[in-house]
C-alpha cells in the first residue's frame, strides 16, 4: 500500500521520526514556558543546557560507569543545580529589566558553555550505547519499532504530563500560575516568591538535561547539539503561545509530525515547515495558538 | 484571650516612613500607629499617599526609609512574604483576584499567616456567593464577588491585621453595606484593621480613628469622639 507515493511502512518510519522530534521539542519548550512564566526570561542557555545534559550522561558512563538509569535521574539533578546557582548568580538582578537583557545573558551563557565543550570534546562528536534493556526491537506488523525510540516517546509523554498536571492542578501550580500573573501579590500573601523563581529556573533547566540524556543513544553527542535543536524550540515557544504549559506540549508533539510529515511529501520543505507556520501564527494570532491575548 | 479589644496594646507603628517608586518620593515621614482590634481608615485625596502607605507597610514599594513596627518587630528590612507572615492580609485596590485560578483556588491559595483562621465552611457561610461559584475562573466573578473573594481570601489565613484598599470602590450600594457588616463581624471578632476610603460615609461610623494624609504624610488625626466637633476640617481636607 502507498500513500503519496510512498510505503505505509516508510509513512509510519517517518511519523516516529516526527513523534521523536516532537518528543524533544514538547520536553524542551515545555522547560522554556516554565520558565518563562516565572522569571518573564527568554532561556536561550536551554540548548546549551541539553547539551550538557547528553554530555554528562557520555562522561558519566564512559569516565564513572554511571549507567543509563542512573543518569537520567543524576544529570538533571546536577543541570537544575546548575540552574539554581546560575539564577541566584546571574538571572535575579535582572527581572527589572525589558526581556531582552535576560535574553543576551542566557545567550552569552550559551556561547561560554558551548564554547568550553568545544574546547574540551572537539566538534566530531561522541556516541552513546543505548542501554542493554532498551537495544533492538519490535515488529508492529507495518513498522519496525526500535524500542529505544518507543521509550523516548513514552518517557516525554510521562514527564510532560507529569509537570502539566503539577501546574495545572495542585496547590504548588496554583502558586505557579498565581506567581506567572502578579509575583508581587503573591508574595505579599506570604509566599516566598524568590525561592519559588529559583527552583522554578532549577526545574525547568532539569527538563532540559533529561531531554540531552534521553537524546545520548540516538543522537550524536556533540557540543552543537542544543544549538541545532534550539532555535526550532524556539520556534515551537512561539507558535505554542509564550508561557502555555499544555500549548509548548501539544505544539511541540503537533509540530515534530507535521515536520515528518512534510519530509514525505515534499522533502525540500521540511527544515523550514516549522518556520514557515510561525510566521502565519505571528501574522494571524501573535499570542500563539494557545496563549492568552493581553 | 489575647487578640481581643485590647486598645492600649499596639499592633502597628510606623516612624518616619518614606518610600519610593524608582525615583520617585512618594512618602514623606508617614508616622501613625495602630492599637490590636482598632479599625482605623487612611483619608484623602487620590494621589495623596494612602495606597502607597498599605503598599509599604508590606515592602512592596521601591526603596522604603523609616521604620515599620509589626507587633514590637522591626520590618524594615525584611521581604514582603516575611512581613506577611508576621500576620498581614492584604486586599489591594484593583482586588487582585488571579485569572488563571477557580474561585476556590484564588481562596486557598494564601499560607496561614496566623492561628485561628476562618474555616473554608464560615467564609462560605459569610459570603454565600463564592460557595456557589467555587469553580468558576476567579475573574467570570462579578465585581462584587471579586471583592467578597478578596476579602474572604485573606480570612482564611489568621492573619490579625488587615489592610483592606477601596474595598467599596465601584460597588452597588446594596453590597457595600454588606461589607460593612463583615467590617462589622470582623471587628468583633477582635482583628485589626487598617481601612483606604474614598467613601467617608462609608467609614465614619465603622474606624475608632481617622488619619488624613496629604503629600505623602499625615496632616491630621481624627478620633471617632472627635468627629462631629471637627466635621469643617475633614470637609476641608478631602473636600467631600
Amino acid at each position: 500500500m502507498e500513500i503519496f507515493g510512498v510505503s505505509l511502512q516508510g509513512l509510519a518510519g517517518q511519523l516516529l521520526i516526527g513523534l521523536i522530534n516532537g518528543s524533544f521539542y514538547a520536553v524542551l519548550s515545555l522547560g522554556l514556558a516554565v520558565i518563562f512564566g516565572q522569571l518573564n526570561i527568554i532561556n536561550f542557555a536551554h540548548g546549551a543546557l541539553y547539551m550538557m545534559g547528553a554530555f554528562l550522561a557520555w562522561i558519566g558512563l564512559t569516565h564513572f560507569g554511571i549507567n543509563y538509569w542512573a543518569a537520567l535521574l543524576l544529570v538533571p539533578l546536577l543541570i537544575g543545580l546548575l540552574g539554581i546557582v546560575i539564577e541566584r548568580a546571574l538571572l535575579r538582578w535582572l527581572y527589572q529589566l525589558d526581556h531582552l537583557y535576560g535574553l543576551l545573558l542566557t545567550f552569552g551563557l550559551a556561547l561560554i558553555i558551548e564554547g568550553l565543550f568545544r574546547y574540551y570534546f572537539g566538534i566530531s562528536g561522541e556516541s552513546y550505547e543505548a542501554p542493554e534493556a532498551l537495544r533492538g526491537g519490535v515488529d508492529l506488523g507495518f513498522m519496525f519499532l526500535p524500542l529505544y525510540r518507543g521509550w523516548v516517546v513514552v518517557a516525554s509523554l510521562v514527564v510532560c504530563l507529569a509537570t502539566w498536571f503539577i501546574i495545572e492542578r495542585t496547590k504548588l501550580g496554583a502558586y505557579l500560575r498565581a506567581g506567572t500573573e502578579n509575583p508581587k501579590l503573591v508574595q505579599a500573601l506570604g509566599i516566598n516568591v524568590p525561592l519559588m523563581i529559583t527552583l522554578t529556573y532549577g526545574f525547568g533547566v532539569a527538563l532540559a538535561g533529561f531531554a540531552g540524556v534521553l537524546a545520548a543513544p540516538i543522537l550524536q553527542v556533540n557540543p552543537l547539539m542544543g544549538s541545532n535543536l534550539i532555535i526550532v524550540v524556539f520556534a515551537v515557544v512561539v507558535i505554542g503561545g509564550m508561557g502555555s504549559i499544555l500549548g509548548s506540549i501539544v505544539t511541540g508533539l503537533g509540530l515534530g509530525l507535521v515536520e515528518a510529515l512534510t519530509r514525505v511529501v515534499y522533502p525540500e520543505a521540511s527544515a523550514v515547515v516549522i518556520f514557515v507556520i510561525m510566521v502565519i501564527v505571528l501574522l494571524v494570532r501573535p499570542a500563539g495558538l494557545f496563549g492568552r491575548e493581553n | 484571650m489575647t487578640d481581643a479589644y485590647s486598645p492600649n496594646v499596639e499592633m502597628l507603628r510606623i516612624t518616619d516612613l518614606h518610600a519610593f517608586y524608582g525615583e520617585s518620593h512618594i512618602l514623606h515621614g508617614i508616622d501613625l500607629s495602630v492599637n490590636r482590634g482598632e479599625v482605623v481608615t487612611l483619608l484623602g485625596r487620590n494621589g495623596a499617599g494612602r495606597t502607597t502607605t498599605l503598599k509599604a507597610i508590606l515592602g512592596l514599594t521601591g526603596r522604603r526609609t523609616g521604620s515599620v513596627m509589626m507587633n514590637g518587630r522591626e520590618t524594615i528590612a525584611m521581604p514582603p512574604h516575611r512581613i506577611a507572615r508576621l500576620g498581614i492580609g492584604y486586599c489591594p485596590e484593583e482586588r487582585g483576584i488571579f485569572a488563571s485560578l477557580t474561585a476556590e483556588e484564588n481562596l486557598l491559595l494564601p499560607p496561614a499567616v496566623g492561628s485561628g483562621g476562618m474555616s473554608l465552611d464560615a467564609i462560605y457561610a459569610m459570603f454565600p456567593n463564592l460557595a456557589e461559584r467555587r469553580a468558576s475562573q476567579g475573574t467570570r466573578l462579578s465585581g462584587g464577588e471579586q471583592q467578597m473573594l478578596a476579602m474572604a481570601r485573606i480570612l482564611r489565613t489568621g492573619a490579625r491585621l488587615l489592610l483592606l484598599d477601596e474595598i467599596t470602590e465601584g460597588l452597588a450600594p446594596v453590597i457595600k453595606q454588606a461589607l460593612g457588616q463583615v467590617i462589622r463581624a470582623l471587628r468583633e471578632k477582635g482583628l485589626t484593621i487598617v481601612l483606604v476610603e474614598q467613601n467617608f460615609r462609608f467609614a465614619a461610623p465603622l474606624a475608632d480613628r481617622h488619619y488624613v494624609v496629604e503629600h505623602g504624610r499625615i496632616v491630621e488625626r481624627v478620633d471617632k469622639n472627635e468627629l462631629s466637633s471637627r466635621m469643617s476640617t475633614l470637609h476641608e481636607l478631602l473636600g467631600v
